[in-house]
């Protein structure tokens, strides 16, 4: 009787009867009939704010007028959008389409949940489209168990943004090396001491992405098969390192718990010099109407670490169709729409970059990119890690665990232990969500 | 004749009126009965039900039954449960304590009437009528440490700059106060509802035999308004149990980097919708409903004691 009373049972059972049924019904098959005509239909697609749905509102109805579908745009901050999904495909509910997603946190959960419909057959059937046309790293990330569940729609890499006046009133070159970004950073604080040396995210989860391309260029990496690797010497020098660059060089009292936008907030207005973050957010540093340096930004490749210069090179943000939708045939014909070559095309023209081979090679796709931005972004590329977080099923507690001691650092703590602690947690975590 | 056989075969119309004006307790209450049903029961009986399976990632996924190991996994976790406990305790007590004391000075003052009643009775009531997330963010704007006005404001005084929300010894005292900013006007409107319906002669005989202003407060008033400050204990102080939109506003998830305003409420939260650990997010809030309940218990005994 360790389960209480019958009836409890006799709900429990219901609904586990209810579950075995809806996950019966949908795996018969995809549902999608390339040749069928989606005139007439709607097509509801949830987006995340970002420049990509800016710019797709905009063309959306030359979609609708070839097609004859329309389309409802749900458009939600990413933490309101992840909240939407943890309810709605939690739920079994229909009323999403075409999803708008970040492969790296969601792609293993949503397609372990069965939340996402199998797209292998339609990105293989249609040669024009050409999935073999999309970078490889990026493509591996939205395939799950072999299966196509996503098409990736946006990349990114870590870029160092880095005040050009400040630098040179410093007469120094822009840095090459961790090394030479620290004494730059440590210059630049002491002429200027209203000047934050080096500025970057600092919050337990957000700050994890942009600290990957220090763990790498120290040697490090998240884990190894099932066991931690944040213990290791090379890591421990990266977590140290990227604590005392924030930590050191500002007389400012460190925010605790800034993302990008807190960050970039401070580089903004001008008291930072340096700070590494997604070559994706360039806009809000180069637009005028938010930042007030945006004459004298630039742009560098990662620095080089002890073990060579390791950005990520990453698909931030992909598409899927909700494996509950009942219009998949339409949802399925937006994204081979919303993905094409001449759409993505249009979205590079506006500084979008996305993950084609053939528009990172077309000359006239970035045309708007600042000259050294595009510059920085090959090499970045040519050096890029495919993953800028541990790669696990619970994205969200892995990236607190591994995220622990970078808090820990930026405020001067005792380091040492922390990572201990959070490698055995770690270690312990990935059996965990291996199962 | 024909009366007597209308009688034995009444008309169904009849029948039913008289059918419902038998039951009526029941048929007027029924609705509401089906709605508390619907609304309260079941998606509680649900949280239950999951609080006792290892449901996790999607409740659409196959769980089992576990018992009551997530409750045990609760009970026994020293890290983020019990330090969750003691913060949510601790704003609640701390929030209640001020509001009370505040809320009582304020409803006093505007007890008797004087000139200009209306205008300052509103300018009081403000911020209650503030969206709780709007306010989190305007204090998160005043409290920044290095552009904030309220450092700016120390810094006429020659006091140094404070980090506030930014450090995780000060954050949740911080957080007291915005609580306490939003919610002592709430507390003083109900407690001038009490006063105001308080009779004169208590306070009158008290003051012919001498009694001064403390003495007929601390016992006339207050004890006379022993059931409206219970009442205004117990319904400010599940809500503060509760709070969730301004510490969340504040330090997003988790409570801050290192959890320091991390309630049973913000923990709940971030266990379902951040680690998608269904199972023990319904545990803890199993536990936090028992808690609440025994809270109101206390309360209702005290009540009953006196009355």
């Amino acid at each position: 009787m360790k389960y209480g009373s019958s009836a409890v049972r006799a709900l429990a059972a219901a609904s586990t009867a209810v579950v075995v049924a809806s996950l019966a019904a949908c795996s018969v098959d995809s549902g999608i009939d390339d040749n069928a005509s989606v005139e007439g239909t709607t097509i509801r697609v949830t987006l995340a704010n970002h420049v990509w749905t800016e710019t797709i509102k905009d063309l959306i109805p030359e979609f609708e007028e070839q097609t004859g579908a329309k389309v409802e745009i749900t458009q939600l901050a990413e933490d309101q959008l992840s909240d939407q999904y943890n309810v709605k495909l939690n739920a079994g509910a229909d009323e999403i389409d075409v999803l708008m997603y970040r492969p790296l946190q969601e792609n293993k959960l949503f397609a372990d949940n069965g939340y996402l419909a199998d797209l292998t057959e339609q990105v293989e059937a249609d040669a024009e489209w050409d999935w073999s046309d999309f970078q490889e790293g990026p493509a591996s990330l939205t395939t799950y168990d072999g299966e196509v569940v996503g098409v990736p729609i946006i990349t990114e890499r870590t870029v160092l943004y880095y005040r050009k006046d400040l630098l040179e009133a410093a007469g120094l070159e822009v840095p090459t090396t961790l090394e030479e970004l620290e004494a730059a950073a440590k210059a630049i604080h002491e002429a200027n001491p209203d000047v934050a040396g080096y500025v970057g995210r600092t919050g337990k989860s957000a700050a994890v992405t942009q600290f990957s391309a220090f763990l790498y260029s120290h040697g490090g990496d998240w884990f190894d098969g099932t066991e931690s690797a944040i213990g290791s010497d090379e890591a421990r020098e990266a977590y140290k390192y990227y604590g005392r660059l924030i930590r050191e060089y500002t007389n400012a009292t460190v925010n605790p718990e800034m993302s990008w936008p807190e960050a970039f907030a401070v580089f903004q207005q001008g008291q930072a010099a340096f700070i590494a973050d997604a070559d994706s957010l360039y806009k809000n540093m180069t637009d005028p109407s938010q930042s007030t340096v945006a004459d004298n930004v630039g742009f560098a490749p990662f620095p080089e670490g002890p073990a060579g210069s390791k950005p990520y090179n990453v698909a931030a943000w992909a598409l899927a169709i909700n494996e509950e939708s009942a219009n998949k045939t339409a949802a399925w014909e937006f994204i081979k729409w919303a993905t094409s070559k001449e759409t993505a095309l249009q979205m590079a023209k506006l500084g979008v970059s996305g993950a084609r081979t053939s528009v990172w090679d077309d000359p006239t796709a970035n045309a708007d990119y600042p000259e050294e931005l595009l510059e920085a972004i090959k090499i970045n590329g040519q050096n890029g890690v495919g993953y800028d977080r541990p790669l696990v099923i619970e994205v969200p507690k892995a990236r607190e665990i591994v995220g622990e001691p970078i808090v820990v650092a930026i405020a001067g703590g005792d380091v040492d232990s922390a990572i201990d602690a959070a490698d055995a947690a770690f270690t312990e975590f990935l059996a965990q969500d291996a199962e | 004749m024909t009366a007597v056989q209308n009688r034995a075969e009444l008309p169904a119309r009849e029948r039913l009126s008289r059918w419902a004006n038998k039951h009526r307790k029941w048929l007027f209450a029924g609705p509401s009965m089906a709605f508390v049903a619907l609304l309260l029961v079941v998606p509680l009986a649900w949280t239950l039900i999951l609080s006792l399976t290892d449901s996790r990632r999607s409740v659409r996924r196959d769980f089992d039954f576990i018992g009551f190991e997530n409750y045990l996994e609760a009970l026994t976790d020293t890290e983020r449960f019990w330090p969750s406990v003691g913060r949510t305790f601790a704003f609640t007590g701390g929030a209640l304590f001020f509001e009370l004391v505040l809320g009582m000075i304020i409803a006093l003052l505007l007890w008797k009437p004087f000139r200009g009643q209306g205008v300052v009775r509103t300018i009081v009531l403000l911020p209650l009528v503030a969206t709780p997330v709007a306010v989190g963010m305007m204090w998160r704007l005043l409290f920044e440490p290095n552009i904030g006005f309220v450092n700016e404001m120390l810094s006429w005084f020659g006091i140094p700059a404070q980090p506030w929300l930014a450090d995780p010894s000060t954050s949740l005292a911080t957080l007291t106060f915005v609580d306490i900013w939003q919610w002592t006007p709430m507390v003083a409107l109900i407690l001038l509802a009490g006063l105001t319906s308080l009779s004169d002669e208590p306070q009158e005989a008290a003051r012919i035999d001498g009694a001064n202003a403390w003495q007929r407060f601390w016992y006339v008033t207050v004890p006379l308004m022993r059931p409206v400050i219970i009442a205004a204990v117990l319904l400010r102080g599940i809500d503060a149990l509760k709070t969730f939109d301004i510490l969340y506003a504040t330090k997003g998830k988790g409570g801050g980097a290192f959890n320091d305003v991390e309630t049973l409420n913000v923990y709940a939260y971030g266990l379902s919708f951040d680690y998608n650990e269904y199972g023990l997010a319904s545990a803890v809030l199993i536990l936090f409903f028992l808690m609440i309940l025994a809270v109101i218990w206390v309360l209702q005994m005290q009540r009953k004691a006196k009355s």
